[in-house]
Parts: C-alpha cells; sequence; structure tokens
C-alpha cells in the first residue's frame, strides 16, 4: 500500500510540473519547475532501488544542466521576450499530432511481454551496495561504450567552446 | 507492489507532454527543456524495467542517456548563445534565413 | 514492507521508528542552529583578538550572548520586497541554501552509529546537496532585478559551479581508499592506518578539497560574490530582516558542513589514530563527538584564521586556480592513488 501511495504523489506531481514546464512564459521559471521535477524523478528512483541514479540524477541534471540552462537565459534579454505570444501558431496542430501519438503508444504498452529475468534481485544489489554492482558491470562488460561517452563529452566541451566563442 | 504498467504508463505521459512542448513553444530554450522531459520519461521507463527484470543493463543504459543529455545540452546552448549574438533571436519564427 | 530500500516494520514499530527519526532531526537541527549562532560570535571574537581588539563586549559576560540579539534584531527587521523584483521567486531564493546544507547535515556521522540515515551513497548526497547551493545565488542575483546583484549572481554561481569540480574529484581519492561512498564506512576504513586517517596519503586531496570548500563557502579569500568594496554586498544586497539572515545562516551551517566532510574524510571522523589509543588506553573511554567536535572546530577556526590573514583573490586569478592548479592536482591525484593502490593493494 505504502508504495502505491508513494508512486501516486510522484506521479500526480511529475505530470503537473511537466505541464507547468511547457507552459510557463517565463523561462526561468519553467527551469525552476524542472529543478522540482527532477527531485521527484530522484525520488522515484529511490522507490526503484536506484539510490546511485537517484544522487546521479541530482548532481547532474539538478546541479550541471538546469545551471547551464539558467545561465544562458539569464545572458539573454528576456524583457521583450516575456511579453511576446508564447505558443506557435499552429499548436493545436501540433496537440492533435502528439494526441495522436499518445493514444497509439498508449496502446502498445498492453502488449508488453515480461522476458526473462537477470541475476541482480534487490538483495544481491543491497549486498554488493548499488554503486558497485553499476561500477563493475559498466567497467567490463560496457567498457566500450563507457570510453566511447568520455569521447562524446570532449566532443561537447571543445563544440561548445567553439561555438559560443566571440569571433574577433 | 506497484505494478510495471503504472510506471510504463507515467513515463509515456511525460513524454508526450515533452512532445508537445516541443512541437508548441516558440522559445528554443524551452524546446530543448523539453528535449530533456522526453529524456527523463525514457530513463523512468529504463529504471523500471531494470528494477522489475532485475538486471541492470536498463540503468546502464541511463548512465549513457545522461552522458549524452549533458552534450546535447551544452552544445544546444552553446548554438543558441551564437544565434542569439548573430541575430538576437531566441524565438523559431524569427529565425528565417532559408525561406525563399 | 519495502519502500526507499530499506525494509519498514508496520504498526506500533513504524510509528515508534518514525518517532525517534523524527526526535533526532530536531535535536540535530537544533543543536546545528545553535552551533551556528556561536560560529558567528566565535568568528566575531577570533578575528577581534587576531586584529588587537576585543570583539562583541556589551552584551552578556564578553559579549556572549551577543549572537541572540543579532537573531532577534534581524528578526523584527522589516523584510522589504523591491517594487520591480520577481516576488515569489524573490521569496523562495533564501530558503533553498538554507535547506540544502541542512539537509547534508542528515548524513553526517557526528560519532558511531549516531546518523539520521546511514545511506549508502551518503558522499554523492553530500555533493548533490552542496551543488544546490548556485540556486539560491542565482536565484536571488536573478529576482532582485538589481545589476549589483545581478552581477554578484553570475559571479557567485560561476565560481560555486567551478569549484564543485575540483571539490568533487579531491574525494575520489578518499573513495577509492576506502572502497565506498557511505561515511560511517570511510571513517572506519581510516582505522587501517596506525596514524588513522587519510591526511597523510591523501595530503593533494586535502588541499584540494580545502581550498575547493573555503570557494564553495564564498569565504575569504574566496568572497568576490559579496565583494563589499566593489559589488556592496553581491547576490543578497536587496535582501533584509529574516531573509537576508537565512543567506548568512546557510554561509555558517556550509562552513560546518564542509569542516564535518573534512574531519569525515581526511581526519578519521570520530576516531583517533590507534597508536595514541594504544600508548593511551584512557583515551579510548572519552566519547567520539568530543574528537568531533574537536576536529571540527579546528577547521572552523582555520576559516577564520585565513580570513584575518590572506587579502581576497581578483577574479581572473580565482577562475584560473579553480581550473588550472587545483582540477590537474585534482587529476593527478586520482591517478596516483588507483596506480598506487592498485600495485600496493592486491
Amino acid at each position: 500500500m505504502l508504495p502505491k501511495i508513494f508512486f501516486g504523489y510522484f506521479a500526480i506531481a511529475m505530470v503537473v510540473l511537466s505541464l507547468l514546464i511547457i507552459t510557463r512564459r517565463n523561462p526561468v521559471h519553467s527551469v525552476l519547475w524542472m529543478l522540482v521535477l527532477f527531485f521527484h524523478i530522484a525520488g522515484l528512483y529511490l522507490l526503484l532501488n536506484a539510490e546511485f541514479l537517484a544522487a546521479v540524477q541530482v548532481i547532474l541534471y539538478a546541479g550541471a544542466i538546469l545551471v547551464l540552462f539558467l545561465f544562458v537565459i539569464m545572458m539573454l534579454n528576456l524583457k521583450e521576450e516575456i511579453s511576446g505570444e508564447r505558443f506557435e501558431g499552429a499548436w493545436p496542430l501540433g496537440v492533435s499530432v502528439s494526441a495522436i501519438i499518445f493514444v497509439l503508444m498508449l496502446l502498445t504498452t498492453g502488449d508488453f511481454v515480461h522476458g526473462p529475468v537477470g541475476k541482480y534481485t534487490i538483495e544481491v544489489i543491497k549486498s554488493e551496495t548499488h554503486a558497485k554492482a553499476l561500477g563493475k558491470l559498466l567497467y567490463t562488460e560496457y567498457l566500450f561504450p563507457f570510453e566511447i561517452a568520455s569521447l562524446i563529452l570532449l566532443i561537447a566541451i571543445v563544440g561548445a567552446i567553439v561555438l559560443a566563442k566571440r569571433r574577433s | 507492489m506497484v505494478p510495471l504498467s503504472w510506471y510504463i504508463g507515467l513515463s509515456t505521459v511525460i513524454f508526450m507532454i515533452g512532445v508537445v512542448g516541443f512541437l508548441i513553444r516558440r522559445n528554443i530554450i524551452v524546446m530543448l527543456m523539453s528535449i530533456e522531459l522526453m529524456l527523463n520519461s525514457v530513463n523512468i521507463s529504463l529504471v523500471a524495467f531494470s528494477h522489475y527484470l532485475q538486471d541492470l543493463r536498463g540503468q546502464i543504459l541511463v548512465f549513457f542517456i545522461i552522458t549524452v543529455a549533458a552534450s546535447e545540452t551544452a552544445i544546444g546552448l552553446a548554438i543558441l548563445v551564437a544565434l542569439y549574438k548573430n541575430k538576437e533571436a531566441v524565438h523559431t519564427n524569427e529565425i528565417t534565413e532559408m525561406k525563399g | 514492507m519495502n519502500v526507499f530500500g530499506m525494509t519498514v516494520p508496520a504498526g506500533f514499530e513504524l510509528a515508534t521508528s518514525i518517532a525517534i527519526i523524527i526526535v533526532k532531526i530536531a535535536v540535530i537541527v537544533a543543536v546545528t542552529m545553535l552551533h551556528v549562532l556561536y560560529a558567528t560570535y566565535f568568528e566575531r571574537k577570533v578575528i577581534g583578538h587576531m586584529q588587537v581588539r576585543l570583539g562583541p563586549m556589551r552584551v552578556g559576560y564578553h559579549g556572549i550572548l551577543q549572537p541572540f540579539a543579532d537573531g532577534i534584531k534581524l528578526f523584527f527587521k522589516e523584510d522589504v520586497v523591491p517594487a520591480e523584483a520577481d516576488k515569489t521567486v524573490f521569496k523562495i531564493a533564501p530558503i533553498i541554501p538554507v535547506f540544502a546544507t541542512l539537509s547534508a547535515v542528515a548524513v553526517i556521522p557526528f560519532f558511531d552509529g549516531f546518523v539520521i540515515a546511514n545511506i549508502n551513497v551518503g558522499l554523492l548526497y553530500l555533493f548533490a546537496m552542496s551543488s544546490l547551493a548556485a540556486y539560491g545565488v542565482i536565484m536571488a542575483g536573478w529576482a532582485s532585478n538589481s545589476k549589483y546583484s545581478f552581477l554578484g549572481g553570475l559571479r557567485s554561481s560561476a565560481q560555486v559551479i567551478s569549484y564543485e569540480v575540483p571539490m568533487g574529484l579531491s574525494l575520489v581519492g578518499v573513495m577509492l581508499l576506502s572502497g565506498s561512498l557511505n561515511l560511517t564506512e570511510i571513517v572506519k576504513a581510516q582505522q587501517q592506518y596506525w596514524f588513522g586517517m587519510y591526511l597523510i596519503p591523501q595530503f593533494l586531496g586535502y588541499f584540494v578539497f580545502m581550498v575547493s570548500a573555503f570557494a564553495e563557502t564564498n569565504r575569504t579569500p574566496f568572497d568576490l560574490p559579496e565583494a563589499e568594496s566593489e559589488l556592496v554586498a553581491g547576490y543578497f544586497v536587496e535582501y533584509s530582516g529574516m531573509r537576508f539572515a537565512f543567506y548568512y545562516a546557510a554561509e555558517y551551517i556550509g562552513m560546518i558542513v564542509m569542516s564535518c566532510v573534512a574531519v569525515i574524510c581526511f581526519w578519521g571522523g570520530w576516531t583517533l589514530p590507534p597508536v595514541l589509543v594504544d600508548a593511551v588506553p584512557a583515551l579510548a573511554a572519552v566519547p567520539g563527538i568530543v574528537w568531533f567536535l574537536a576536529k571540527v572546530y579546528f577547521h572552523v577556526f582555520l576559516y577564520y584564521w585565513v580570513r584575518a590573514t590572506v587579502p581576497r583573490y581578483r577574479y581572473d586569478q580565482l577562475m584560473s586556480l579553480g581550473w588550472k592548479v587545483l582540477l590537474p592536482l585534482a587529476l593527478a591525484n586520482i591517478v596516483v592513488t588507483s596506480v598506487v593502490k592498485f600495485f600496493a593493494g592486491s
């Protein structure tokens, strides 16, 4: 019962927060609602026994990515921005197309078939701690994707500097 | 125990809210945030799958998604800053260079 | 029942365990706030004596009641909100740093077994909470709608974000040596050495951590965001009364939390070096909280000592110190530690 109450709270709060994010006129308010949303997502991860990912969610998304958003918003001029039109002219079309996709996706979710169950039960993860279990897998089986991810980050660093630098 | 389908439903709803946000907003910053919403909804479903199938591969994938999301945001916002410097525009309908 | 990965008992036991946790939280918050009050008094006295003055003397014996007088004054002051400010954000902003720094206290083990939440990702939780501190700064700077606070906010958030990176990396060496992210286990792992602390094998990490901690809490020599002579008071220039006190409190709680982390990760927490306990067995009878507080207050004193001694950095010097000195040092520390552990540990 208790997990269901938690899930219900998180689910309702997350949907409301997502709607707030896409409808706020002022992008700063959107970012701040998103901060709250990320805390709820971290809470949901805790409910799913993914404590390491919950911490990473807050550190990376709330602590790094959203701060980046705030920085950029502050560098741009917001005054005229807030007074202008919020939505695209053709927004009813966008909403209806999304609604159709949504219905299609909901129809397919019922066909989900449970695959074979792996060896990482809650007890195994708990005895090994979540961070250690993830780390072992990441640095053995997924070493190559891990290296590629580091390369992507390097490219992002270089690319962001090249793009945002003032050309003299 | 919460059924797995609830998590998938939640993930779908948030994904679609992200899609709607991306389609209807004019502001590029909010559009980028909608992309983050979509990525996060996928993360939720991956963690849920990983928990219910007792397999950590879903969470490894979440790891990589977070990495790519961070890079994508950095590059996207850098493009936005460059755009603002050149054209003073952060709205999609102000960027009409390619229109004939 | 299984909630948040913890096995939760049902019925009466659940109620009692929740009650115990609430009492623990109340005690720790009250004691922390009291320490914060007296940290301000301690600072004024220490700096006063270092500058050959007396510091506060009027309220009570040697000014011992001064913090309460200050608190009452701030509490009853008018809470001014600027006319052009974004009112909601302006009002919420000061709560965030207090909330973030106080929540960080939840995972700190004060002595063996006394911790509100003994979680396995304690160190990461601390990083998560300290990364939130940037929001209070940015939101205050933006919502005040004033040039001074805006510039202060931009400076401070850039500083906090830049120094978070070397701070996080400086603790990786500790994680490598202890093989755990749980703060209690990190303390216990340090008992393997005869000197009982990571200060000696991780001196580089400790140095980087302390410098970054000074920058993270916006203390001198890195107090640029609130540089009085240039920016009036930086991001919180528009704040008054209680909300100003929140920022002030957050800074001191932050200092105490950083000192606690330094003590836990590098100074062996509540334990003493085994060689000392072997030499004088009577020391083992002293409760661990005494050593913990003594070590924490040494670090708090260090903050004041540095403030009274070192002049302020220039902004570009601050950034190049963070990115060009501390970050490479922290990375080198990780490489050396892992190589040594790989060859010596196994």
